[in-house]
């Protein structure tokens, strides 16, 4: 069901060659997962300021993984829409899952004792934000920011 | 240690000279307290020039070191965020308050002295 959905995401952005597959398992690879990201966007149109916002966006998306479900992946690629190329990250786990989505992308809601602005930040921090999550399944964000 | 701290005078400086992990955070806070109660130090200054990304987790570990050093009887200050980072920040709904900011270490200095009450007695001199 999640990778279905997921999947379908994932069609409607077309995919470009590069693709990177990060798995989330200790607090290091948050350094990884967003030098990476910062690297394969800038192979694009985007202003530091840009690669900033994404970088920071893989951060807490990764840090989620870790909070929440332990382990998990960050996938990172190049697509394209229309004449915008664009990155896009899918950041799924198979942990508890979240069941209750518009709550947890309320700023200020975290079950873990952080600030609660990770989800909602992210979202803010990129152009498309989406999540799906079934409980007792895993969790599977996609996010994307497109070249202007 | 990503982030070695320079003691100058009465203040302590902590100079982040790399990416850091959340552990490196972590061991920056734990020794920047415990080396203000060794040296009496009435200031800190936290450089983050290097950092290019500040996340939820650096911007609240940043706020509680400025906390826990003010529960000290000291004054943080931390320097060098970048403007891209200040753009990431503010749309991520960051906020460091607490901890007082200035462009750069010099500044950052400049801000303690004034803060401390060392100023006057520096222009005395």
């Amino acid at each position: 069901m999640l990778s279905l959905m997921q999947e379908q995401a994932e069609a409607r952005a077309g995919t470009l060659d590069e693709e990177l597959l990060i798995p989330i398992r200790h607090e290091a690879d948050l350094l990884t997962a967003r030098q990476r990201g910062r690297a394969l966007a800038s192979s694009l149109r985007f202003s530091s300021s840009e690669l900033t916002l994404i970088a920071t966006a893989i951060s807490e998306v990764a840090r989620n993984i870790l909070s929440y479900a332990g382990t998990g992946e960050i996938l990172l690629r190049l697509a394209r829409k229309g004449s915008r190329r664009g990155i896009v990250v899918v950041a799924r786990d198979q942990g508890p899952g979240i069941a209750d989505i518009s709550l947890a992308m309320q700023d200020g809601y975290s079950t873990a004792g952080s600030l609660g602005l990770g989800l909602p930040g992210a979202k803010r921090l990129m152009d498309e934000f989406n999540i799906v999550s079934e409980v007792g399944e895993g969790t599977a964000i996609t996010m994307s920011k497109w070249e202007h | 240690m990503r982030a070695p701290i320079l003691k100058q005078g009465k203040y302590l400086i902590g100079s982040i000279q790399g990416s850091l992990s959340d552990a490196d955070l972590l061991a920056l806070r734990d020794e920047l307290t415990s080396t203000v109660r060794e040296q009496r130090s009435s200031g800190v200054v936290i450089d983050v020039t290097v950092l290019d990304v500040l996340d939820s987790f650096a911007a609240r570990t940043l706020r509680t070191i400025s906390q826990m050093i003010r529960l000290l009887g000291a004054e943080t200050v931390i320097v060098g965020i970048q403007p891209e980072v200040a753009v990431s920040m503010v749309q991520l709904g960051l906020t460091i308050e607490g901890a007082a900011t200035a462009l750069d270490l010099e500044e950052g200095l400049a801000l303690l002295d004034a803060r401390t009450g060392r100023g006057a007695r520096r222009h005395a001199r």
